[in-house]
């Protein structure tokens, strides 16, 4: 059975403006934790404030953040999934939520001509909003998720080599987070996303992918990985550095890394911090036209991350 | 308003120069009165491509916010503003002089400060503060703060992100003065503290093996 084409851009309608009003549980939870610790004055008065904003915004059903950011959508496509009118229908059908909820709710209109600045005040040009895709096997459902990341700061890429090993990794980890922490450029605390690997552009996907569709709490199932997960975690929380670059020790609510096999020589890493606002939602929209909204992508599962030729694991495990 | 031991007071504007010589650097402002947004749009037009202001100081205010509101016009031409956060100023310090002498401006808020450099350079001359904004994302507790939209100018010519928005506001807020009328900064006071962590928490690093040309590698100054 297609999905009807309407189903989705209603449901797409709707994640914008949950993503847009609704603070993810599982960031929140984090950032309480942080609370609880902060002894700096500055700091914790911030966090404060911040919390505060999350209700204020739901109750008012207003954005959280005004800088909207730069909405953008991540489509996840179930093998036997079928859509009324196929990929060119959904693509028109994103691009027409994302217009109609800027003016609804309302959001800013961020997107302009990167020379000519033009705005056509619906986050809505060339090449934007952006829209990814990935697949899984042995399912019928389409995943809908739309991230709002704020766009200025926070973010960089690095050509790291072998023999930089983990010192190098930590010193440029440090390196960004003290560049853009400082005055809270990156209006942390934030979910640091680290891409490890791949080449320059998947490393920079990569680590945008584990800060912005990745949860608080989530743990990647490679050991190494994980434990430098915790490891780089802990360090971003010992600089002094609390929010707004204050003193204080709120600065990374966690850290998610994704990694990809990289060239023999090289080992490329990029840094990405999900901010105040960590926007995200999603909906799985099943072949009979039902939709269960959420806030986890589950993005990445055992399918994605998979280093053998062949996919052959059983369907349980594939479902991770 | 938030609970906070910080010193806590509420701002009418147009303020004195009095008035802000009261504000110490990390006191808490919520804002009373008539504020206008402006970015960089405004200030070229304005000041570099000698444009000038749309309307008067008094129709106009004497606050300058730098931010672009998630705003829309609707189908009867009324003005909605949903939610407003900052945009990070130290973008706009070229235009600073020329901007306090034609707006009449004495509060600058936006996100992040500026130099305490900057702050003696053109603040101190136009009696002038900075307040930034807490977070920064606190778009929807400001959004509360707004009393009425009053207008939008320059909307076609710089689009609604752009556009000046002329807002009433009663007890907009938080702010915490970063800048004060000698020109010092919060975020330069807390850099200092905060240097001796850094040093430390970067033992055990190394630096990468290859460099970059234009690298900052001195910690204790910042990227702006
Ligand atoms: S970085 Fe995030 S919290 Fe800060 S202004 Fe941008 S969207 Fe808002």
């Amino acid at each position: 059975m297609a999905i009807p084409i309407a189903t989705l851009q209603t449901t797409a309608e709707e994640l914008t403006a949950k993503a847009a009003i609704e603070i993810p549980a599982d960031y929140l939870a984090g950032l309480e934790k942080l609370a609880d610790i902060e002894s700096g004055e500055l700091s914790a008065f911030v966090i404060q404030a911040m919390l505060e904003n999350y209700k204020a915004a739901e109750e008012d059903r207003r954005a959280m953040c005004g800088d909207t950011g730069c909405p953008r959508w991540y489509v996840k496509y179930g093998n036997e999934a079928r859509i009324d009118g196929g990929p060119i229908a959904l693509e028109a059908a994103l691009r027409r939520a994302t217009a109609q909820a800027t003016h609804n709710i309302p959001l800013r209109p961020n997107r302009v001509h990167p020379l000519t600045r033009a705005d056509h005040d619906n986050n809505v040009g060339m090449n934007a909003p952006e829209i990814e895709y990935a697949f899984h096997p042995d399912a019928d459902w389409v995943d809908l998720t739309t991230v709002h990341k704020g766009g200025l700061f926070g973010t960089d890429y690095r050509m790291l080599f072998p023999g930089d090993g983990i010192e190098g990794i930590r010193r440029f980890f440090l390196d960004t987070l003290v560049a853009f922490g400082k005055r809270g450029l990156a209006c942390q605390p934030a979910i640091v996303g680290i891409g490890l690997g791949g080449n320059k552009d998947t490393c920079m996907v990569l680590g945008k992918h584990a800060a912005c569709l990745r949860t608080v709490g989530s743990v990647h199932p490679d050991p190494d990985i994980a434990q430098l997960e915790v490891e780089l975690k802990e360090l971003g929380n010992s600089i002094g550095m609390g929010a707004m670059g204050f003193m204080g020790s709120s600065m990374v609510v966690d850290c998610n890394i994704e990694a990809g096999y990289c060239h023999t020589g090289g080992m490329p890493m990029s840094v990405h911090m999900f901010c105040l606002s960590s926007r995200r939602a999603t909906a799985r929209v099943h072949a009979d036209g039902h939709v269960e909204y959420r806030t986890d992508p589950e993005w990445f599962s055992a399918y994605s991350r998979r280093t053998t030729v062949e996919w052959d694991t059983p369907m349980a495990q594939a479902a991770e | 308003m938030t609970k906070t031991k910080l010193k806590t007071v509420t701002l009418e504007l147009p303020a004195s120069r009095d008035t802000l010589a009261e504000l110490e650097i990390g006191t808490v402002v919520y804002l009373t009165g008539r504020i206008f947004t402006a970015r960089e749009g405004v200030y070229k037009r304005a000041v570099e491509d000698g444009h000038g202001l749309p309307a008067s100081r008094e129709q106009m205010g004497s606050a300058n916010f730098h931010c672009s509101p998630a705003a829309r016009i609707n189908e009867d031409g009324t003005l909605n503003v949903g939610a407003v956060t900052a945009t990070a100023s130290f973008r706009f310090a070229k235009w600073l002089d020329g901007w306090f002498e034609l707006s009449g401006c004495n509060v600058i808020i936006g996100k992040g400060g500026m130099t305490s450099e900057i702050y003696k350079k053109s603040f101190v001359p136009a009696n002038a503060i900075y307040l930034t904004t807490v977070g920064y994302g606190t778009g929807a507790l400001l959004g509360r703060g707004i009393k009425s939209v009053v207008d939008a100018h320059w909307r076609n010519e710089l689009g609604l992100a752009q556009a000046i928005w002329v807002l009433d506001v009663e007890k907009m807020g938080p702010f915490l003065v970063e800048g004060d009328i000698h020109g010092n900064s919060l975020f330069e006071r807390e850099n200092a503290k905060v240097a001796a962590g850094i040093e430390a928490a970067y033992e055990g690093t190394r630096p990468a093996t290859m460099q970059r040309y234009g690298e900052l590698d001195d910690k204790t100054k910042e990227v702006i």
